[in-house]
């Protein structure tokens, strides 16, 4: 086994393990709960939110720093 | 507060966005210089001619106000969205400090003519090593925090940072071997078209890395959250990240297309350039359809203008890139203005622009205000940087199409019809129109800067605590 036989096979895995991630992706029905938890990380800090604005708090504890 | 760590460290994140924006004028300065040096030669001073400030101008506003942006972002999303403090404190601070070192480092040795001669890796190896130095100290801070991180899931906008971090640590290592023969002078380690291989695989995955993965992180971040919505497909992500990893290595060829470098390698890299397209334009639909169904929200709000734009501009450089990686096509684009156009087509309209709504997004949160001192004069700057960008664009394009058109024509007995120097005289109106479209984006930072110090005034720096995530258990 030469060189380039290396070279395809790596080629061919990575096409293969490429497919397998879209797969996950799109085909398995019980990502869309983890997908879904993932995409709202963004918004899952409103009280530090408020804080990082200078706005005075309404309910919660005053600012902690 | 109870606990020691109670609150995320904003510091290096305040430092790191303050000085993008002043390194952003100072590159865009030296941008608009050179711009100037072609329109009247007689410009070029002693040391300081255009081909010893053109590679400053280059490595100013790529590493020092690009990399600022993503460095200072990277910081705030991976401790947001990790919900826990960067992993070392001493460590991000050496990150700070150590990149502005290799900044003034370049902004003296690049004019005094020091260079390795690859392009955007002109800087000598003692910086190099510098650069792999605190490039690694990045890695550790950043990859330590999602490490200790309060949440199950690792948000995408990591996941294109991380890309980020990890390909250019490989790209600069790789493509900056030298053999040195004094403090200022090495030889690369490569030969021949080896060498030219190496370093526009490196010149590509600069691009794909540097330019497209980490401000496709600030992307994913930023406009879902002024947006006010999560974004448009989160499998979708998934998969143009992959995509754009599998596929971005290979495309370095086509900056070598009729060159010494094999054909086949030439083919290669033009088919990858084209698959490319897919990926690229997969990032722009689910950036722009975040604000599917909010629309409106794109009239009020500036910020949101320039993360949307940037997003549109995206999308057209990354289409016209795979056009002009297509051999026939370079034939007529290489080596002219239209590939200028093209690199400030991605540079202005993509990373500029992402990056200038991400630092208006950051610093009021920064220095406890609830907006920017003045939300007007955001808009002014949207407008005044797009008609900047779209006056540069479309007069290299003219210049560009025109000089390749001029170089190929040839006479009934096979001799050039046009000599080098009558397209350069064609030219040059259309080098006024780009130099003014030069000045309108910088005089937009220095609003920029006017509206940032006004901000900062009386400003509090208080950094946000680190509080349990809603719906999340640890």
């Amino acid at each position: 086994m030469d060189i380039n036989d290396l070279r395809s096979i790596v080629t061919v895995v990575s096409l293969l393990t490429f497919l397998a991630i879209v797969w996950w992706a799109y085909g398995v029905k019980s990502n869309k709960q983890r997908f879904a938890e993932a995409a709202n990380l963004p918004f899952a800090d409103e009280e530090a939110e408020r804080i990082e604005l200078g706005i005075p708090a309404g309910n919660e504890q005053r600012k902690t720093s | 507060m109870s606990e020691i760590q109670s609150a995320y460290n904003y510091k290096v994140v305040r430092q790191f966005t303050v000085m993008s924006v002043i390194w952003g004028i100072v590159g865009m300065l030296v941008g608009v210089i050179i711009a100037a040096q072609l329109v009247w030669p007689e410009l070029n001073l002693g040391f300081l001619h255009f081909g010893r400030l053109r590679p400053l101008h280059t490595n100013a506003v790529i590493f020092a106000f690009g990399g600022c942006a993503l460095m200072g972002s990277s910081f705030y999303v991976v401790q947001r969205t990790c919900h826990t403090r960067i992993f070392s404190d001493a460590l991000a601070s050496f990150v700070f400090w150590g990149w502005q070192v290799v900044i003034l480092l370049a902004a003296i040795t690049l004019p005094l003519g020091f260079t390795q001669g690859k392009e955007y890796a002109e800087l000598e190896w003692p910086i190099d090593i510098l650069i792999a130095v605190v490039w690694v100290a990045y890695a550790i801070v950043f990859f330590g925090t999602i490490f200790k991180r309060k949440v199950t899931h690792i948000y995408v906008a990591n996941w294109f940072y991380g890309s980020f971090i990890l390909a250019v640590a490989l790209l600069h290592i790789v493509n900056s071997a030298a053999i040195p023969v004094s403090l200022t002078k090495s030889y690369s380690a490569y030969a021949g078209v080896q060498d030219a291989m190496v370093q526009w695989w490196y010149g590509h995955n600069a691009v794909g890395f540097f330019l497209t993965a980490g401000f496709l992180g600030m992307m994913y971040y930023f406009v879902p959250k002024q947006a006010e919505r999560p974004v448009y497909s989160y499998r979708l992500s998934v998969v143009h990240f992959w995509a754009l990893i599998f596929t971005y290595m290979w495309a370095g060829p086509h900056h070598l297309h009729y060159t010494a470098l094999p054909d086949w390698t030439q083919s290669v890299g033009m088919i990858f350039s084209l698959i490319l397209l897919a990926p690229s334009w997969g990032g722009m639909i689910n950036g722009i359809m975040t604000l599917s169904g909010a629309w409106h929200k794109l009239r009020d709000d500036p910020i949101l203008k320039f993360l949307i734009t940037s997003l549109s501009f995206y999308g057209m450089s990354t289409f016209e890139g795979p056009m002009m990686s297509i051999k026939t096509v370079n034939a007529l684009s290489h080596y002219t203005d239209w590939t200028v156009g093209h690199v400030h087509s991605g540079a202005l309209g993509w990373v500029a622009m992402v990056s200038i709504g991400t630092i208006y997004y950051l610093l009021p949160r920064l220095f406890g205000k609830p907006e920017m001192h003045s939300v007007k004069l955001i808009t002014v700057h949207f407008w005044v940087a797009t008609i900047g960008v779209v006056l540069y664009i479309a007069s290299m394009w003219i210049a560009g199409v025109m000089q390749g058109l001029m170089w190929r024509t040839v006479n009934a007995d096979g001799t050039l019809a046009y000599s080098f120097v009558e397209s350069v005289k064609v030219s040059y109106p259309f080098w006024g129109i780009r130099l003014l479209g030069g000045v309108l984006f910088l005089s937009g930072m220095l609003i920029m800067a006017y509206n940032m110090f006004k901000t900062m005034a009386g400003g509090s720096t208080v950094d946000a605590p680190v509080l349990v995530p809603a719906g999340q258990h640890a």
